[in-house]
C-alpha cells in the first residue's frame, strides 16, 4: 500500500494551511532529487520505443519498396487505402482478435481452476507446480514445434498415435486420423498457446489466492458460509484486480504472438495474424510504406483494447491512491 | 476444503478429518491428473529426444523403445557439422545483458515511484506499460534501417538495447511493488538517525528487495531468452540466438523427429532450470506492482 507523499499536499493548500518557510527552498531540490532515479528509464523508453514509432508512421506515407528502389516519394494515404481493401489484412485482423480473446479466455479459466487446486493442501503438491508451470518456461519456438512434429503430426504424431493405440485395444485397426493443423489451424493454434499461457495465469491468480487475508475466511466459516459463499463473497471479490491483472497481461502477451503462428502454419490456412501479417509484408514483400501503414493499424487496434485496459488497470490504481 | 462444522483454532495447523479428508484427496487427485496433463506434452518431448529417430516416429507411440543420446548427438551436430553453441551463447549474452540492464534502470526507477512517489507517479506508471502496447511490429522497421545504416544488423548489442526495451516496464512494475513493502516509518526513522541515502539503500532497502530484484530479473531473462520475431529480423549469420537457430528445424521432417526435440529440450534447459529453481520468487513477483 503505498499512499504518495504527495498526494496529501493539496488538500492542505486547499484548506489555507500554508506551509511554512522550508518549503520553497526545500522543494526544487527535493523534486529533482526525487525525479532523478526515474530519468535513465523514462528516456531510455521513449528513444528505445516511441521514436521508432514515429519512424514508422513517416514511412507509412511513402512509396517505398525495397525491391524498387527509384521508385520512392510521398504516397499520401495509398498504403492505408491498400491495406485496408485488402482482404489478407482485414482477416488477419478478425484472427488476431479471436485468436487473443479465446486464448486469454480459456487459458484464464483454466488458471482459475489450478490455482484453486493448487491452493489446497495436497500430497506432492511443490511437484504438481513444477509440473503445471513447465510449459511457461519452455521456449515458445520450441513449443511450437513440440505441437507441430511430436503432437499434431498426421503419420506420427501423440495424438493420432495414441487414437491408434486406444482402437488397437478394441480390436480395431481403423482409428481416425486426422490432419489436425490442416483441418482446424486455428484451433491448433489456440490450443498450444492455451498449453502455454494457463501457467502464466494460474501463477498469477495463486500469487492472489495466496495473499488472501485467511482470518476473514476463517470468521466467515465460523460464521456458517459454505466453500461456495466464501468464493463467491470473498476469493472472488479480492481475486478480481488478480484477473484483471492477468488478462491483461496475457493480452498484451498473446496480441503480439508471433511464435505460434509462425512455426506452426507459417500464416497459412487462415491463421496469420496481425504481427506475422506485417512481418511478412515487410521482411517477404519489402513494401516497407505498406507494412509501416499495416503497423500502424496494428497500433490503432492496440490502442483500442489499450484504452479499454487501462481503464482497468486505472481501478487496481484507484483502490491503491484513495 | 475445511468444513462448517470442524472449526480449528487459530494457530494450529488445519487436519481435516472424517468424510472431508476423504473430499480432499479427491481434490489432491485432480490436482494431480491436471499437473500430469499439462506436463505431458513436455514429458513427451524429453522421451522422445531420447529415442532413436525410427523409435520416435511411430504410430502407435512406442513407449518402451531403448533410450539413446543420438538425438543430442545429432544436435550438437554430430553428423551436420553444425554447432548450436554461438546461437546458444548469443541468446545468454543477449539475455544476462539486458537483464543486468533493466535491474540497472528499473531499479533507481521503481525507487522513485514507491518510496518517494513523484508527483502524478501513477501517470508516469500508465506510461511504462502503455509501451508494453506498443505492437513490437510497428516499430520493427525504422529499428532495422537505423541499424542497417549504422551497421547494427547482425549485432547482439542491438538486441540487448530492444529486450531491455521490452522488458523494462513489467520490471519497474514488478519492482515498484517489491519496494512498497519497505516500511516508510523505517526509512524515517533511518534518516533521522542521520543514515545517508547509500545507507538506506544498502542497509534496508536492499534485504527486502532482493527476491523482487530475483524475480524481476528472472522474467526479464525468461522473456529475453525466449524473444524471436526482433532476433529474426535484425541478426543472421554471426548473432543468430537460439529461437532463430531453432526455426531451422521448422520444415524439418519426420526423420529428425528425436534431433527436434532434442534441440527443443537444450535450448528450453537454462529457462527450465532457472524458472523451477525459484518458482516460489515466480508466484510472488507475478502478482506486481497493482495489486500489491
Amino acid at each position: 500500500m503505498t499512499v504518495p507523499l504527495t498526494a496529501k499536499r493539496p488538500r492542505l493548500l486547499r484548506q489555507g494551511v500554508r506551509e511554512s518557510s522550508t518549503r520553497p527552498a526545500d522543494r526544487p531540490r527535493g523534486a529533482w532529487a526525487r525525479r532523478a532515479p526515474l530519468l535513465p528509464a523514462l528516456v531510455f523508453l521513449i528513444v528505445v520505443t516511441q521514436l521508432p514509432f514515429l519512424g514508422t508512421l513517416g514511412i507509412s506515407f511513402m512509396r517505398w519498396n525495397a525491391l524498387d528502389p527509384d521508385n520512392r516519394g510521398f504516397g499520401g494515404l495509398a498504403n492505408y487505402r491498400t491495406a485496408l481493401t485488402d482482404p489478407t489484412l482485414r482477416s488477419s485482423i478478425t484472427t488476431t482478435v479471436i485468436l487473443t480473446a479465446s486464448v486469454v479466455l480459456v487459458s484464464l479459466l483454466f488458471g482459475l481452476g489450478l490455482a484453486l487446486l493448487l491452493d489446497r493442501r495436497f500430497r506432492g503438491r511443490g511437484i504438481v507446480r513444477t509440473m503445471l508451470i513447465t510449459p511457461f518456461l519452455v521456449v515458445p519456438v520450441a513449443s511450437a514445434l513440440l505441437w507441430k512434429h511430436a503432437l499434431y503430426n498426421a503419420s506420427y504424431g501423440l495424438i493420432n498415435g495414441t487414437l491408434t493405440w486406444i482402437w488397437s485395444l478394441f480390436g480395431s485397426s481403423d482409428a481416425p486420423q486426422f490432419d489436425w493443423l490442416s483441418t482446424n489451424p486455428l484451433i491448433a493454434v489456440e490450443a498450444s498457446l492455451v498449453w502455454q499461457w494457463t501457467p502464466f495465469m494460474m501463477l498469477i491468480l495463486l500469487a492472489g489466492l495466496q495473499s488472501r487475508p485467511l482470518d476473514i475466511v476463517e470468521a466467515a466459516r465460523v460464521d456458517g458460509a459454505g466453500t461456495w459463499q466464501v468464493f463467491r463473497h470473498l476469493t472472488f471479490p479480492h481475486l478480481r484486480r488478480y484477473l484483471e491483472l492477468a488478462s491483461l497481461l496475457g493480452s498484451i502477451y498473446v496480441v503480439q504472438n508471433f511464435d505460434a503462428v509462425f512455426t506452426l502454419t507459417s500464416g497459412g490456412l487462415g491463421t496469420a495474424n496481425l504481427p506475422y501479417s506485417v512481418y511478412q509484408t515487410f521482411y517477404q514483400a519489402h513494401d516497407y510504406g505498406l507494412a509501416s501503414a499495416q503497423g500502424v493499424i496494428v497500433v490503432a487496434c492496440s490502442i483500442l483494447i489499450a484504452t479499454f485496459a487501462l481503464r482497468t488497470v486505472s481501478s487496481l490504481f484507484r483502490e491503491e491512491t484513495s | 476444503m475445511t468444513s462448517t462444522t470442524t472449526t480449528v483454532p487459530a494457530g494450529r495447523p488445519r487436519r481435516r478429518t472424517g468424510p472431508f479428508r476423504h473430499r480432499g484427496s479427491i481434490w489432491g487427485l485432480l490436482a494431480w491428473v491436471c499437473g500430469l496433463l499439462f506436463f505431458l506434452p513436455f514429458g513427451w518431448m524429453l522421451l522422445t529426444s531420447l529415442h532413436s529417430e525410427p523409435a520416435a516416429a511411430t504410430n502407435p507411440p512406442d513407449i518402451g523403445a531403448g533410450l539413446t543420446l543420438q538425438g543430442f548427438r545429432e544436435f550438437f551436430g554430430e553428423s551436420t557439422g553444425v554447432s548450436p553453441w554461438p546461437p546458444l551463447i548469443n541468446s545468454l549474452t543477449a539475455s544476462i545483458a539486458s537483464t543486468v540492464l533493466v535491474l540497472v534502470l528499473a531499479v533507481p526507477a521503481a525507487y522513485a515511484l514507491s518510496i518517494k512517489p513523484v508527483r502524478k507517479w501513477t501517470d508516469v506508471m500508465f506510461f511504462f506499460l502503455s509501451t508494453k502496447m506498443l505492437p513490437a511490429v510497428a516499430g520493427l522497421l525504422p529499428v532495422y534501417l537505423i541499424a542497417q545504416h549504422a551497421g547494427l544488423l547482425d549485432n547482439i548489442w542491438l538486441l540487448v538495447i530492444l529486450y531491455t526495451s521490452m522488458n523494462l516496464p513489467i520490471a519497474v512494475w514488478m519492482m515498484r511493488s517489491f519496494l512498497a513493502e519497505v516500511p516508510k516509518e523505517i526509512l524515517e526513522a533511518a534518516s533521522i538517525d542521520g543514515a545517508g541515502l547509500l545507507t538506506v539503500l544498502t542497509r534496508i532497502v536492499a534485504p527486502v528487495a532482493a527476491p523482487g530484484i530475483a524475480a524481476t530479473a528472472l522474467i526479464s531473462f525468461i522473456f529475453s531468452w525466449n524473444e524471436l520475431l526482433f532476433a529474426r529480423v535484425l541478426t543472421g549469420v554471426v548473432a543468430g540466438t537460439a529461437p532463430v537457430f531453432l526455426t531451422g528445424f521448422v520444415t524439418s521432417q519426420g526423420l529428425f523427429l528425436a534431433k527436434v526435440c532434442a534441440a527443443a529440450v537444450c535450448v528450453s534447459l537454462p529457462v527450465l532450470i532457472a524458472g523451477f529453481a525459484a518458482q516460489d520468487k515466480l508466484v510472488q513477483g507475478l502478482s506486481l506492482g497493482a495489486v500489491k
